[in-house]
């Protein structure tokens, strides 16, 4: 008690200062708190591209696989199911693939894909994510959640509850047989990251 | 903060949706009477920084405790790779769990000191003995906590550590056996054990500690805090009721805290990110390796803030006399307010007797903690058998200074404790350890006689005036 008569602006000042840099820091310290509830590097590594064979795929089937835990589907489309698919105004939300959301560059084309007959997509349902079932009699994914149709290249049909053609992952050819889900082609790195 | 005035405007009720609140739930009146018209007494000083940091650590501790959480896996096959896991893979994890690591033996070295304040300045004496028995059982209930943390690592001196403490309870007459069965869940420690200790060290043990600290704040707020002097602020009050020598713990204690705790989480970082281990104090090396039930370590110790007690374990050759001397070296804690009835509260106007003997029990606690991480040989033994012996009679001298004694009483008190500590030498000594066994009841037994007899032909015990009001 030197002083009967504070000095209250200067006191001010280093109360506020210390708020200030102590707040920064405590906000800072919840940096590593909220960091580590983001994938691990062991979530991420298993987030890595994943190969998948298909010499053995055949004619108008589907196989599964997981890639950063979500199912992706291959499917070999037939003739048949290539003609059932088109980019008819009125029967799809986004006929010509415009939402660049959902598909690299390269899938934005009237299959959404690389190749006509061969059709990767991931197979979460872009309405509250159930997994769509193939129906390959009637040529369309169908999801039992809510009732939501896409056609065989994935576009979400009409009156459907989900709003965005199912998502092309991004993805290569190795070779004729082999397919790289994760990376992107050669070409296609450098128009979209 | 010149609104900060002697006066108490509790009366005076908020108005608006404050006052539509409070009137409903009062918490505004809480912070008030906790708060901002607590007071506390104008004199603290550097020690009574320790109870905020406390309760800082305990906050830390849960906080970083549910992120570990989080990634951590309690079954005996995973726990460990879990934790390697935090450590290598998850983001930051490292840092968590050092924080985490090191604030349990940061939680210890504030505890001690605050516990040591306590010695110091009597704050364990009338009116204050619940708060102090609430504070036994939270260091009590911190140790638990401590050791079930420990095993979670599932490293060899988790394993092991674990494994010798758990035998202490099988010392136990009659039922020891099973009783050590029943708290492994299995017949040694394993996957049951493991899985219990992590329920009992994330959820029970957290809140029972929480709800003790609530109970040590409320007795507190109840008495007001005792202080450096050791005078009660509450006997002088001005016409509102304000305690002359006391101000309101907002602003002025919580900006002091800060300052406390800005330096506290100076040193806390400091170790977090560059000593984190401790040379093996806070992480030993050995729990670096996998539990392996077929192989113990070389050299057990506990962590370092259980060694002092483990000294007194290993002191005594028996192991249920061993674990009955260490159980008492905590439960004699709980008498203090009782053991120590000496009307005067702090050091400041206690005698130079009781300084010394203060001083000797610190200086003997901090060497049963360093003896307590070496191997025993013969020496340490020794040493450790005798310190052990100055840690009780610390507690006698106490109770001897409680007030002044006259020639008779003070003769036969020391000729009771030099009998008491004699009998057991003579019933240990044999050719080999005769010198080493006359040193050290010597050594122990001039110590008493200089700390009891001294007062009848000196001033060594005479106590000084305390002030009525508080000083400087």
């Amino acid at each position: 008690m030197s002083s009967d008569n504070p000095d209250n602006s200067r006191r001010k000042f280093l109360t506020g200062s210390l708020s200030l840099v102590g707040g920064t820091g405590a906000a800072a310290t919840l940096w590593p708190f909220l960091s580590s509830m983001a994938p691990s590097a062991k979530s991420r590594a298993a987030g890595a591209p994943v190969k998948v064979d298909i010499s053995r795929l055949k004619d108008g089937e589907k196989i599964d696989l997981i890639w950063r835990k979500k199912p992706i589907w291959v499917v070999k489309r037939t003739k048949n199911m290539l003609d059932s698919i088109n980019t008819n105004e009125g029967q799809h939300k986004d006929p010509m693939s415009e939402n660049t959301e959902q598909q690299p560059n390269f899938a934005k084309n009237k299959f959404r894909s690389l190749k006509p007959e061969i059709l990767v997509l991931e197979g979460v349902c872009t309405h509250l994510g159930c997994n769509p079932a193939f129906k390959s009699d009637e040529n369309k994914f169908f999801c039992a959640c809510h009732g939501s149709n896409f056609d065989l290249a994935g576009k979400v049909a009409n009156g459907s509850p989900a709003g965005a053609n199912l998502k092309v992952p991004p993805y290569r050819f190795e070779d004729e047989n082999t397919i790289i889900v994760g990376e992107l082609p050669q070409s296609d790195n450098e128009s979209k990251g | 903060m010149s609104e900060i005035s002697g006066k108490i405007d509790d009366k005076s009720s908020p108005s608006g949706v404050i006052g539509w609140v409070d009137e409903r739930l009062p918490i505004l009146s809480f912070v008030r009477n906790h708060l901002t018209h607590y007071y506390t007494p104008k004199n603290f000083n550097f020690w009574y920084f320790f109870g905020s940091l406390a309760f800082l650590i305990l906050f830390l501790q849960i906080f970083t405790g549910i992120f570990l959480a989080m990634h951590y896996k309690p079954d005996a096959k995973l726990a460990f790779d879990s934790v390697e896991f935090i450590m290598r893979d998850v983001n930051l994890g490292w840092l968590i769990r050092y924080m985490h690591s090191t604030g349990a033996s940061a939680f210890f070295v504030v505890v001690y000191l605050h516990m040591f304040r306590a010695l110091m300045y009597g704050s364990f004496k009338k009116p204050r003995e619940l708060i102090w028995l609430f504070g036994v059982f939270i260091y009590l209930a911190l140790m638990a906590e401590a050791f079930m943390g420990y095993l979670l690592p599932w490293g060899q001196m988790s394993y092991w550590g674990a494994q010798v403490i758990i035998n202490l309870f099988t010392t136990i007459p009659f039922i020891g056996q099973e009783l050590g069965i029943w708290i492994r869940g299995d017949f040694a420690i394993s996957d049951p054990t493991l899985t219990r200790f992590f329920a009992l060290h994330i959820v029970a043990v957290p809140m029972v500690i929480l709800l003790l600290v609530i109970l040590h704040l409320a007795a507190l707020h109840t008495v007001g805090s005792n202080n450096p002097d050791g005078v009660e602020i509450k006997k002088h009050k001005d016409e509102n009721g304000v305690p002359l020598d006391g101000i309101p713990f907002h602003p002025y204690y919580t900006v002091k805290d800060f300052v406390g705790i800005g330096v506290f989480l100076f040193l806390f970082a400091l170790t977090v990110f560059f000593i984190p281990e401790m040379g093996g104090y806070f992480l030993e090396h050995a729990n670096f390796i996998p539990a392996n039930p077929l192989v113990t370590p070389d050299h057990i110790a506990p962590v370092w803030y259980f060694t002092p007690f483990y000294s007194i374990l290993r002191a005594i050759p028996d192991p249920a006399y061993g674990a009955l001397a260490m159980a008492m070296s905590i439960v004699v804690l709980f008498f203090m307010p009782w053991i120590d009835s000496n009307p005067i509260k702090s050091i400041r106007y206690r005698s130079m007797l009781f300084r010394i003997n203060l001083f000797v029990f610190v200086i003997g606690f901090l060497i049963l903690g360093y003896l307590g991480v070496k191997a025993p040989t013969p020496l340490y033994s020794a040493l450790a058998l005798r310190f052990s012996e100055m840690y009780f009679i610390f507690f006698a001298l106490l109770y001897f200074y409680s007030s002044a004694r006259g020639n008779l009483y003070s003769y036969i008190f020391t000729g009771a404790i030099v009998f008491l500590i004699a009998i057991y030498d003579v019933a240990r000594i044999t050719s080999d350890n005769y010198i080493s066994v006359l040193i050290g009841l010597a050594s122990v037994c001039i110590f008493i006689m200089f700390m009891t007899l001294t007062p009848l032909f000196s001033n060594l015990n005479k106590e000084k005036q305390v002030p009525d009001r508080i000083t400087g």
